[in-house]
């Protein structure tokens, strides 16, 4: 059976040599490194579950009125789109739990991806002969971010909305050209005209996800040409061998099952775990709004931005040079994504070193790097914070007024504590690093053994 | 029947016998080390297997209903359950079943010598052309223009250089003021320290430049710049309701409730929380705007109806590089 069918596929395209290279792919063995996997397998359910939304999900703005079982709707003007929502949460069978295991699946997408990222830059995944993979790792970011705030923008419903008059106010904020692009993007003034809705649906459904599934090839094979990276774990693994379980059949039922448990988790949470239940938002009109709006857990970083700059627009005379959302919405998430895409060559300047990395660093064993890092992704989560100090208001009663000012502080001034914090730990990490090889080292000679060179 | 018998006993010993290990026919030696059979985990992979087919048809068993109280909760934990039976029972094969064997393999170094070859193959395919650089500058051309006429179609999305329409609004002198239902907002009606949101008659109310917000105050109340003493009858002042922010409309009104120590009146959008103050011509107190709300002038007319007086006091909506140059004005 077996030999009938690799006959039957080498005969014909001539690649068993090759399968049996790839089956005998070493991976390093490390739980970090499955991180970068789930997000892979959330990508395939959002594939997957999305597929099943798009035969029932209507981009229209096309008004029209409810008429469902759903009674506080009833008699509600709304946009098809909205109500093809509502409908295939409600009428279509297993709809709502497609529905909300795709959000879920998004939510931990980006998750994953996040932490990912994270894994890979505190232990220097990311030199070379890896930036090129890393680079296109964080365009993945950004178009899963993008992606993610279209998918709930399309539905249409109060958050979509008012989350899509803030993507407008960023885009129009940009100097000289924000207007115009946001007049041809949305093809006239806010809420534009009723094609807008076909062209996010597009991008939510086709391209977007094309770009991502493109550039996710790219980044596994480059992965795949280079080889993992590993942890100095014994005195076997170097910068020339990489030591680990193959891909058949070591890894093979590890990853499977990896695969499987995200998929039960994400319908798990589907199924059980309410997100976005659109018919409490109800549909968006221009002129209405809701306290406690929040966007998912991804854009809150940009939600934080927004709310702590001062109320200030530059202006020169009658002319508008920069907009206040400008500085929130558009030149913080620009500079964080700069300063990510721009680590693996500063790096290679600061430190002088140019060629290949195939072993990771332990953090503490870069402490300025792990440092520049620890401080960056404060100032980002301090920000990202801020954006729940109106539900920090809520549940806590702490002024709102004082919190926003609190966290500019913080914004500024906590990342340097951190650096300085972070690199003061690496230090005193490696100290004791270094206190136990000696301790140990004397015990060893304690009991007469030859010391084992390190 | 007795046929049927056999065939269900040969399927049973087909199903539960267990293989002899056959000698192997290559002489070859194993690619992957030996190992010793585990039964037991064999048998809980069997269990897990069964367990998830098990979950599986209560999938489609609960699918089947037609109305089944939280069916959403139970279809979502039978195929959660199903695929994590699944997740299980992999992973018990491979840390039990197969083989965990530690390989090494080559780091891959650059290939120098074909980097070379590459290099000089494409020298070498050149050698006849005399004219490179002239050509590489009509190559530019060529590509430039054609990707430039490539992209010109895209224009045609929206009006790229006409951001007129951002000036507009419905708003004129004499358009009455009227509630979601189209009735008209009558002075008399209109309660003190109370939020309302009015639409201009007969425009679309999904227009930026549509909806506005009507608060009445004491007159005494009010501190509006001289220009705009009589745009409030009667204390009734009207703004756009459209953050100058971020676009989202000002669905919040604070109302003191014991004035002596509260922060006085303001107009709130619930998306960043910028302030306005309704009495100081929607002066920005708190958050993140940089502008005041542009307010819409009132007057009265023989019928008690609130109406415009003229369009709003600057162009509504989120600010853009020429939203101070111009008043806003009508669609012709």
């Amino acid at each position: 059976m077996i030999r009938a069918i690799v006959r039957y596929v080498d005969e014909r395209s001539g690649t068993a040599p090759f399968l049996k290279r790839a089956l005998r792919y070493v991976f390093p063995d490390h739980w970090s490194f499955l991180l970068g996997e789930v997000a892979l397998y959330a990508f395939v359910i959002l594939v997957g579950t999305g597929i099943y939304l798009t035969l029932f999900f209507e981009p229209s703005t096309a008004q029209t009125y409810y008429t469902g079982h759903y009674l506080p709707l009833r008699g509600h003007q709304m946009s098809v789109a909205y109500r093809s929502g509502v409908d295939l949460s409600f009428k279509v069978r297993a709809g709502l739990l497609m529905r909300q295991t795709h959000h879920w699946a998004a939510d931990v997408f980006v998750a994953a991806i996040v932490l990912h990222m994270l894994r890979i830059f505190f232990t220097g995944a990311y030199r070379k002969p890896r930036d090129l993979t890393y680079y296109i790792g964080l365009t993945m970011l950004i178009l899963a971010l993008l992606e993610g705030y279209l998918g709930y923008s399309i539905v249409d419903d109060l958050l979509s909305g008012m989350g899509l008059a803030i993507g407008y106010s960023v885009l129009m904020s940009i100097p000289f050209v924000g207007g115009n692009l946001a007049m041809l993007l949305w093809g006239g003034p806010f809420p534009g005209t009723s094609a807008f809705e076909s062209r996010m649906y597009i991008a939510h459904v086709f391209l977007f996800p094309i770009l991502i599934a493109t550039l996710l090839g790219l980044h596994l094979f480059l992965v795949a040409a280079r080889h993992h990276t590993q942890f100095r774990e014994s005195r076997r693994t170097t910068e020339k061998k990489v030591v680990g379980i193959p891909t058949f059949p070591g890894q093979a039922p590890r990853s499977l099952g990896l695969f499987f448990a995200v998929a039960a988790v994400l319908f798990l949470l589907g199924g059980l775990v309410q997100i976005n239940p659109i018919w409490l938002w109800g549909p968006y009109h221009v002129a209405q709004g809701t306290n406690g709006a929040q966007p998912d857990w991804y854009l809150g970083w940009l939600i934080g931005a927004l709310r702590l700059v001062p109320n200030f627009d530059v202006t020169i005379g009658h002319y508008t040079l920069v907009p206040n959302p400008f500085w929130g919405g558009a030149l913080f998430p620009l500079v964080v994504f700069m300063l990510l895409y721009l680590a693996p060559s500063l790096e290679r300047r600061f430190t002088g070193e140019y060629g290949f990395r195939n072993v990771l660093d332990r953090p503490r064993d870069a402490p300025w790097r792990t440092a520049l890092g620890a401080a960056l992704f404060t100032w980002v989560f301090v920000i990202f914070f801020a954006g729940a100090s109106d539900r920090i208001f809520v549940s806590f009663g702490v002024s709102y007024e004082a919190q926003i000012w609190a966290f500019r502080v913080l914004a500024v001034v906590a990342p340097f504590v951190a650096l300085l914090a972070t690199y003061r730990l690496c230090l005193a990490l490696q100290e004791s690093d270094r206190l136990d090889r000696i301790r140990r080292r004397a015990e060893a000679e304690a009991r007469g053994e030859m010391p084992q060179p390190e | 029947m007795s046929a049927f018998r056999k065939w269900a006993i040969a399927f049973g010993v087909l199903l539960l016998g267990r293989k002899k290990r056959q000698p192997r026919v290559v002489d070859r030696p194993r690619i992957v080390p030996p190992g010793e059979p585990d039964p037991r985990a064999e048998w809980l992979v069997l269990l897990l297997l069964l367990l998830a087919a098990a979950a599986a048809v209560g999938f489609i068993v609960v699918y089947s209903f037609n109305h089944l109280a939280h069916q959403t909760q139970y279809l979502g934990l039978a195929l959660g359950l199903a695929l994590a039976f699944v997740a299980v029972a992999l992973i018990v094969v491979g840390k039990r079943l197969v083989v965990t064997e530690e390989l090494e393999e080559d780091y891959s170094l650059p290939h120098s010598t074909a980097q070379e070859e590459l290099q000089q193959l494409v020298d070498e395919s050149g050698d006849r052309f005399t004219r490179k650089r002239l050509l590489l500058a009509g190559g530019t051309a060529a590509a430039g223009a054609i990707g430039a006429a490539l992209v010109v179609p895209a224009l045609s999305l929206g009006p790229l250089f006409d951001t007129g329409a951002l000036y507009e609004t419905p708003w004129r002198r004499g358009v009455r003021l009227v509630d979601e239902h189209g009735k008209p907002l009558l002075l008399d009606e209109i309660e003190r320290e109370t939020f309302y949101t009015a639409y201009a008659q007969g425009a679309d109310k999904e227009l930026l430049g549509a909806p506005v917000v009507v608060v009445r105050f004491e007159p005494s109340q009010l501190h509006l710049p001289a220009a705009r003493r009589d745009w409030a009858p009667g204390g009734v002042v009207a703004y756009s309701k459209i953050c100058t922010h971020a676009g989202c409309a000002i669905a919040l009104f604070r109302k003191p409730t014991f004035p002596v120590v509260e922060p006085g009146p303001a107009l709130i959008c619930p998306c960043h929380y910028s302030t306005f103050d309704p009495t100081r011509a929607a002066k920005v107190i708190f958050g993140p705007a940089g502008r005041p709300l542009p307010q819409l002038p009132l007057a009265v007319d023989a019928n008690g109806v609130l109406r415009a007086a003229g369009n709003f006091s600057g162009p509504v909506g989120p600010a853009w590089s020429g939203v101070r140059s111009k008043p806003p004005r009508n669609p012709s």
